[in-house]
């Protein structure tokens, strides 16, 4: 399962490292509020699995002195909305260190954060806020959709020697996948190609993933040949893999969580018309949350949250 | 405590190498030519960096302030590429890309000035969490003013240093001044000190002018934090001669106010008491004078001959 193959990892990466340690609200004893760190303080002591009172600017002020040291912190800070408590120590301090001291220090952290749209956790529990952390240079941010590269892209973003923001989706915990056993790395900053096709490239980031693939099944059904590459990181993006496909299939759309409004697609889609305009045989579209506030009400949570009805029906406009 | 001459001399190096270094920057800032950005100095504030820094070895680390040179000097930090960081210059510590603001010299245990108040705090307990998890007996001191003890970071990083028994040490230096507004304006208690208590730490209030006094005290605080009993607060009450920036015209300030504090400036205090104490004489005081002269002379011919950085700098080590 997702939420094993996290746990997985980090154990993994404890076993091998032992500057390797977790901090945050629950990890320790409880072993996280979901469980996904279970188990880990008995394999290795309260100085390496450490619960913290809640404070989240702490908890990852505390990760970037400490990685400034020579360690490498793991941290949780739950849901993602829990982020805007600390954006100020990813922001002016973890991305900025290593540049503004002229390479004096590394900062070698993770911090892992969930996003919960489709549960009714409402607006301070659902956001997906990565597209803030994207924009921020000396940053990584990694957004694994499969148990297989959650446990790949843990592995690597422990190993990395820069920040690292890793968005783990609520809704994902569960799937289940045969996990690859010992050091198996998904490589930061680069994307997947999960089904090749020739007629769109559907680029989908995070959770949409499985959102995507149930509308390649139905786009496949009626004819249509996508190609659909999972993006995986979205700071450093992988532009190399996305412009290929575009000049196989001459149209893109760009599914994600998030909202549209100054979004991951909105950024793919200015680079795609910028070096692509004359490959693209249609506008570059976004399938994606609209400008409004995320809702406890499942009837207008489900409005606001894209899925793979809404990504067939543009797919379908798109190919006329 | 008894204080070996030796030291005495040293502590008296040490402040008046800062008065030189700082005195000299604010006349080379004003000149308009050579110096970019923002200025805050710390004259008047010595007695409080020298009687910590002294108590430390390069293995500890010290976090300071946007006001920082003088915990950086005081600390062992070599004055030339400071002075060339002040310039702008590649030679300086961080490559001329921090300035005055963001100074760290990391192979002195510097590990950061910090142009956003009280956010030096945050980091500052996470070296100390490295420091204790790899069972060193080393510190981490952490330098603020009065107006930083407003944020929600003093409060976070003091709860989370006591909680997890970190050894730091809270180094205030009440200036009376948050940039301009005064400590009887934005703190409702007299003392910053007693505010300890509600983290179960000690907590003391001293006079942070008496260079010899915050070196006792801090050296309590450091067998304090060594012996893993967690965090200490020292509040040191001093003066800042300057305004909060360079240029500040400082019409907040009562008349006489200055003048007052300038008959309890730390360095003229001290070498009075040296001179009574015949610890130095008139000769050797002037030995001393003379060799600071000298040093921050030869720092503002290095930052003079070094050259601006290539613009590619812009763009390398923004990821390690």
């Amino acid at each position: 399962m997702f939420q094993w193959a996290i746990n997985h990892a980090i154990a993994e990466e404890m076993r091998r490292d032992p500057t390797v340690f977790i901090i945050g609200e629950d990890v320790g004893k409880p072993g996280g509020p979901f469980g996904v760190t279970r188990g880990i303080i008995d394999e290795f002591g309260p100085e390496r699995a450490v619960d913290t009172p809640i404070s989240e600017g702490a908890i990852v002020g505390l990760c970037v002195g400490a990685a400034a040291a020579g360690l490498r912190p793991v941290a949780e800070i739950m849901f993602m909305n829990f982020i805007t408590l600390c954006v100020e120590e990813f922001y002016n301090q973890a991305s900025k260190m290593r540049w503004m001291f002229g390479a004096q220090v590394k900062v070698p952290m993770v911090v892992r954060a969930m996003t919960a749209g489709g549960y009714g956790a409402g607006p301070h529990h659902s956001s997906s806020l990565e597209a803030w952390f994207a924009s921020m240079p000396g940053m990584k941010v990694v957004m694994p959709s499969t148990p297989v590269n959650a446990k790949g892209l843990m592995k690597a973003a422990i190993r990395d020697d820069n920040p690292v923001l890793y968005v783990e989706p609520l809704s994902s915990y569960r799937l289940k996948a045969e996990i690859p056993e010992g050091d198996y790395i998904t490589p930061i900053g680069k994307c997947e190609i999960v089904k090749e096709g020739s007629d769109i490239t559907i680029v989908s980031v995070g959770r949409m993933l499985q959102e995507a693939l149930k509308a390649v099944d139905t786009l496949t059904k009626d004819g249509i040949k996508p190609e659909l590459i999972d993006l995986l990181t979205v700071n450093p993006l992988d532009m190399e893999t996305i412009y290929a496909s575009v000049k196989k299939t001459n149209r893109l759309v760009i599914i994600h969580e998030a909202k549209q409004t100054m979004g991951i697609g909105a950024e793919i889609a200015a680079s795609v018309q910028e070096k692509m305009f004359d490959w693209l045989d249609a506008p570059v579209e976004r399938v994606a949350a609209p400008f409004t506030h995320i809702a406890f009400q499942p009837k207008l949570e489900q409005h606001y949250l894209p899925d793979a009805t809404k990504l067939v029906t543009k797919v379908k406009q798109m190919l006329g | 405590m008894k204080i070996s001459k030796e030291t005495k001399i040293d502590l008296f190096t040490r402040m008046v190498k800062i008065r030189t270094f700082e005195d000299e920057t604010h006349k080379i800032f004003m000149a308009g030519k050579e110096m970019p950005g923002f200025l805050h100095l710390s004259q008047g504030e010595e007695a409080m960096a020298v009687g910590t820094c002294a108590n430390l070895t390069f293995d500890d680390a010290i976090y300071t302030t946007h006001r920082g040179h003088g915990c950086i000097i005081a600390k062992g930090a070599d004055l030339k590429p400071m002075m060339a960081e002040l310039f702008g210059r590649i030679d300086g510590c961080c490559k001329g890309r921090a300035g005055s603001m963001h100074f760290a010299d990391v192979k002195t245990g510097c590990m950061g000035s910090n142009g956003i108040v009280g956010e030096g705090m945050r980091i500052a307990i996470g070296t100390a969490f490295a420091q204790k998890y790899n069972k060193t007996k080393n510190v981490t001191a952490v330098f603020f003013g009065e107006g930083a003890t407003g944020t929600g970071s003093f409060h976070e990083s003091f709860n989370m240093a006591a909680t997890l028994k970190l050894p730091v040490i809270f180094v205030c230096s009440i200036n009376f001044y948050a940039q301009m507004t005064h400590k009887s304006v934005h703190i409702p208690i007299e003392h910053v000190s007693d505010r300890a208590a509600g983290y179960g730490a000690p907590g003391v209030t001293i006079d942070g002018n008496d260079v010899e006094l915050v070196y006792e005290e801090i050296s309590k605080a450091v067998k304090h934090c060594r012996a893993g009993k967690g965090p200490y607060l020292i509040e040191g009450i001093t003066y800042r001669h300057h305004g909060h920036f360079i240029g500040d015209p400082c019409n907040y300030r009562p008349a006489g106010e200055l003048e007052e504090w300038l008959k309890k400036d730390p360095i003229v205090l001290y070498e009075k008491k040296l001179l009574k104490e015949g610890v130095l004489d008139e000769k050797g005081v002037q030995a001393i004078k003379d060799e600071c002269k000298k040093l921050v002379d030869e720092a503002v011919a290095f930052a003079r001959q070094s050259p601006q950085p290539d613009i590619e700098e812009l763009y390398k080590d923004i990821l390690a």
